[in-house]
Formats: structure tokens, sequence, C-alpha cells
């Protein structure tokens, strides 16, 4: 019954310098512990859905192509979809990881009001949940190229220029996400939409499974706007020597940056304003 | 009562010269300071300029029917809510320039409880620990304390969706203390507890009192407002009606006693015109007539005299309750 106290007091015990500072890794943190709830699910999912897409499409489908066609872009069908499956598994990993803490703290439990009523600000929080998305699909993405490297897809020495510019890819899409979300007032099926309107088609137009170039040129506009396209281009540079010029492939870069900048802006205003209002 | 900082010839005027935009309030530095604090949603006045000081270690309470702006306050002075219009200063510091350092010092209980229901009991005090940038070794100790304050140590590794409403709302109480804050802020914290529990309450906000923190707290309970509060402001509509000690208001605002009585639904109105002049005041509401006056058995002896035989009758002394009834025109309880 009785509760002792040891009080030194605020004034004493928190260091504002400290946490404006550090703010976005305490929130990063917490992020971590709530997905470390799932960890089963994250390495499931990481290591499942390469070694099904691998092996049916990569494997099941390349073999039709590669003996009708000799491979496309110069290389088996399996280098050639490799990068596009890496790139999309980054892509989609940060989105979530953007998407959903972003309705969990504003509309499901309002979890961010919480965070707000501490030294943290709403621009802390925004970079935090980036922080620890790109933390998550780092993970997920290691274990992609992993199962790449042993489905003989990519070498191992790609590793440390491919899995830095998935993750590059996926912080500048994953900002963009983080910043919509952060508009959402009601949950009212925005994610669907979102799945079908937005992520389906962004996946069957850039250039994942077939070139670009096969599309009509109207279509190759879809490519040319999606992240994806981007992402998956910079992937077969890296990963199989694709020959483009140094003026694309710095656009691709320039064009995922800008994306990066301009959500995570957008996001860390959104979030004050919303967690001041 | 309010008068600027100058002298800096001793250690105390140092200390408060530090504080440079701080209030003196009887001497002691003000924690808070509103003046003409307003709040505006669209065309709406939620809050309509109302000031206010709160000393160092005061209990203050803000009273007012449902939707006085009674949060809309509390979320200003905990830097989280922008305000429309006039000043205010938190810990001597201007919110809009200086939250975050403002709520490093802050302990807030909202309303609705926002916790992290697929965290573990002892994660959600760890986690908010961390927000404050306290060490994991720190913590440790300290949510140990919380959960034998909160009586929640048997709760310690259940998530937060298995707990009940009353035991969330004693982590939430719990989690507020982490960073042993300067002002604790509590927004109708007893809401959800049983008597059991809110007494315990009451007697550790009291115990953080003494070691000098200062309180402030929404509630509909007349009688925690009465035990708890040092000085109370009664709103409503977003205005102060009232401000100061319970026992002041009571004696300026009621009589020293009041006459219940009752003569069923439909029959109070006819009799409240047959009763006039009786007592200081009279209220008539929907299942009973107050009488407000300075001996509650001489008002009942006056009606017994004009012939009226009420159902029920019961005197007792006036209360924060009958206080809210006059200036609000609500009954607190609906
Ligand atoms: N975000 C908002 N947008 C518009 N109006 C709001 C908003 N928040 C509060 N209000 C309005 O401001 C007024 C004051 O609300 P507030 O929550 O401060 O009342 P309260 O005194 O805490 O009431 P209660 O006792 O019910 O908790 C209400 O009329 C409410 O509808
Ligand atoms: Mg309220």
């Amino acid at each position: 019954m009785t509760a002792s106290f040891d009080w030194q007091g605020a004034p004493a015990l928190v260091n504002a310098e400290k946490i404006k500072k550090r703010g976005a890794w305490y929130v990063a943190e917490y992020r971590i512990l709530n997905m470390s709830k799932w960890l089963g699910a994250i390495f499931a999912f990481g290591l499942g859905n390469p070694i099904l897409y691998l092996a049916s499409i990569g494997i099941g489908l390349g073999a039709l192509v590669d003996s009708n066609t000799g491979g496309v872009d110069g290389v088996s069908y399996l280098v050639f979809l490799a990068p596009a499956l890496l790139a999309s598994a980054a892509i989609q990993t940060t989105m979530d990881e953007a998407m959903f803490p972003t309705m969990a703290g504003f509309v499901w439990w309002k979890l961010f009001w919480a965070m707000n009523a501490t030294a943290l600000t709403g621009k802390q929080i925004a970079r935090g949940v980036m922080i620890a998305a790109l933390i998550r699909s780092s993970l997920t993405v290691t274990m992609y190229w992993l199962v790449l490297v042993l489905f003989g897809a990519v070498d191992l020495a790609s590793g440390l220029t491919v899995i830095p510019s998935a993750l590059f890819c996926g912080w500048g899409f994953g900002s963009v996400i983080l910043a919509i979300s952060a508009f959402i007032k009601e949950d009212d099926g925005f994610f669907a939409v979102i799945g079908r309107f937005v992520i389906a088609p962004m996946f069957m137009f850039s250039g994942t499974f077939y070139p670009l170039e096969n599309l009509p040129s109207l279509l190759q506009y879809v490519g040319w706007i999606s992240p994806l396209w981007h992402a998956t281009d910079i992937g077969r540079v890296l990963m199989y020597g694709r020959e483009i010029s140094t003026g694309l492939f710095v656009t691709h870069f320039a064009y995922l940056l800008v994306m990066g900048v301009i959500g995570s802006w957008v996001a860390g205003w959104q979030y004050t304003r919303r967690l001041s209002e | 009562m309010i008068s600027g900082v100058k002298s800096t010839n001793n250690a105390m005027g140092r200390l408060l010269h530090l504080m440079s935009d701080s209030q003196l309030h009887n001497g002691v530095p003000s924690m808070i300071s509103a003046r003409n604090l307003t709040k505006e949603y669209g065309d709406f006045t939620a809050v309509d300029h109302i000031s206010f000081e709160v000393p160092r270690g005061e209990a203050f309470g803000l009273l007012g029917p449902n939707g006085a702006g009674k949060s809309t306050t509390m979320r200003m002075i905990a830097a989280t809510l922008a305000r429309t219009d006039g000043e205010l200063a938190i810990l001597g510091k201007e919110p809009n320039a200086q939250g975050p350092e403002i709520r490093a010092h802050l302990g807030v209980v909202p309303q609705q409880d926002n916790l992290d229901s697929e965290l573990k009991v002892h994660e959600n005090l760890m986690i908010y620990g961390r927000y404050f940038g306290l060490s994991r070794k720190f913590l440790k100790g300290k949510i140990d304390e919380l959960l034998d304050f909160a009586q929640l140590q048997d709760k310690r590794d259940s998530k937060v969706n298995e707990l009940s409403g009353g035991m969330k709302r004693r982590l939430t109480i719990a989690r507020a203390l982490i960073n042993e804050p300067e002002i604790l802020m509590l927004d109708e914290p007893t809401t959800g507890l049983d008597p059991q529990a809110r007494h315990i309450l009451w007697d550790r906000l009291f115990r953080l009192k003494e070691l000098g923190v200062t309180l402030i707290l929404t509630t509909h309970y007349m009688d925690e407002a009465e035990q708890l509060c040092d000085r109370l402001i009664v709103m409503d509509k977003g205005r102060i009606m009232a401000e100061g000690t319970p026992a002041n208001l009571i004696r300026e605002y009621s009589s020293r006693e009041v006459l219940e009585v009752r003569f069923g639904s439909n029959k109070n109105a006819e009799v409240a015109e047959q009763i006039q002049g009786i007592g200081e005041r009279i209220d008539v509401l929907p299942d009973r007539i107050l009488v407000y006056a300075e001996s509650g058995e001489g008002a009942l002896e006056e009606l017994t005299r004009r012939g009226l035989e009420p159902l029920t009758s019961l005197v007792r002394r006036s209360s924060l309750e009958d206080v809210f009834l006059r200036l609000t025109g609500r009954s607190l309880v609906e």
C-alpha cells in the first residue's frame, strides 16, 4: 500500500537538450520494441516472400522465357527480375512501416498525442517512425538479398551497393507515404485504395516483369512517374551492369531524393500541425 | 499580487531573475500564468479570455460542466495545443517557443487514456521514460516504484488491453509521474475508478503535493474538488465564473445549509410558488426543490407552518455542488 518516493524532480532528472538531439531515436526505439512483437512474422515474410517469388516466377516463368528468347536485357530472366523484386520489397516494407504506425498514432490509438505530451516534437516523431521503418526494411532487404544470392541471381559483392541503394529508394517513396498518411482523418479504407490503385499498377508498369521499353510509349510515362521503376533500374545497373546513360542513372537518384526530401518535410510539418490543433 | 522580479541581491532573487518571464504570486513564482488565454475553433470560442495564476505547490482545480473548456485549457497549459490569443507562461517559459522544454518538466494525464495496448504494462512505462531520455537503469527502479504507486505490480507483464478501465487509468497516472514532473496535469483523473481506488489516489496526490509538485486537475466530482484543491476556478462556456478556495466559494455563492425537499415530480413547480420567501434562495430541479438557508431545520419548520408536506426532506451543509448549480444553472450529476 505504501508507495515511497525517491524524488529528484524533473529539473535534475530530465535533460531537454539531450531530448532535442536524440528524440527521434527514442521514437524509433519504441517502434522497434513494437515491431519486435512481430519478429516471427517479419522473418517469415522476409524469407518466405523472396523464396516464393523466385521459385515460381523467377525459375518457373524464367525457364520459359529463357528457352524462348535467350533471356531478357542480355541476362537470364531470373537475373533480370531479381533487382525489381528487391526494389519492390524495399519500397513495400518502408511504405508499410510508414503508413501503419502513422494510422495507429493519429487515428487508431492516438499514441502520438501521448508522445507529444513529452518533450518530443511532431518532427521528431515523424523522423523516428521513418528511422524505424528503415531499420525494419534493412532487415527485410538483407534477407531478400541473401535469398537472391542463394538462388544465384546476384553475386555476393554487389550487396555493398545494392542494399544501401534499395534502402534509399524505400526512404524516398516511404517519406511520401509518411506525409500522405499523416493527413488521413478516418480509417475509411484508404489503404485498400492505395493498394489497388497505386501499388498494383506501380508493380505492373514499372518494368518489373519486362523492360519498360516494351510498353507503348503512353504507358511508359506511368513507369517514369513510378518510384519503383527508378529503383528497379538503379538495381539493374548495380546488380548485373545494365547499361544506361549516366544522366539517367543520376536522374533515378535525383527523383527519389526529391520525393524523400519533400515527403519528409511535409510529414514533419503535418505531424506538428496535427498534434498542435 | 503580481509584481515583476527585480531584486537580484540574494540567492532567491537571482533564481527568480533567471526565470525572466515568471510572475510572482504571493511572493512565490508562478508555475502557470495565463492572461486572456483564448482558444477558438473556427467561429467557436472554446476558451474565452481567461486569466489565472498558479503558484508552486498548489493544487489548482478547473470545474465546469461538459464543454466548458476545461480540457482545452489543460491542453494549452500542457504546451501541446496552440492558443489563439492571450499570454501564457508555464514554468516561466512561453509554450509556442519553448514547448519541448516545458513539456520535459510536466506530467500529463489526458482525459482519454492513450496507452499502447500492444505493449505490456511495464513496457508502457519504460518507453515513456525513454521519451524523456531517462536511462534504462534509472527506469527499472522507477517503474517498480510506480507499479506500487498504481497497485499494478501483479499486472506488470500483462498487456494493456487485458487491463480493466480503472487499471488503465491508474497506469496512465503512473506514466505521467515517470519524469518526476514539476507540474502534474490531471484531466478527470478518477473517472472510471472505484471509490476505494479514488481515495487511494487522493492520498497519493497529497503525498506528491508534499514533495512540492504542483497539481492542476479537472473533475466532475465535487467531493474530490473539495478534498484536493487549494483553489479552483469554475468555468462555463469558456469563461471563468468564479475563483477561490472551496470554502470561500461556498461562503460566497451559497448559504450555510441546504434543505432538499421532494413533493413528487409533477407537484414541484406548483409548490415552488408557495414556498417563495423561505430561506435565502430557492432552486427548483426536476426531481427536487433546494432551499438555501442559514438553518435548514428552520426552513423546514417554516415549510410545515405553511401547510406543505414534502414526501422526503433532507438538511445538509452547503457544498461545491451548490456553488456549481448557482453559477452555471446546471447540476453536475446529470
Ligand atoms: N478539436 C476541436 N474542434 C472543434 N471544437 C472543439 C475541439 N475540441 C473541443 N472543442 C469544443 O470546445 C468546447 C470545449 O471542449 P472541452 O473538451 O475543453 O470541454 P470540457 O470542459 O473538457 O468538457 P468535458 O467535461 O465534457 O470533458 C466544446 O464545445 C467542444 O465541442
Ligand atoms: Mg474535458
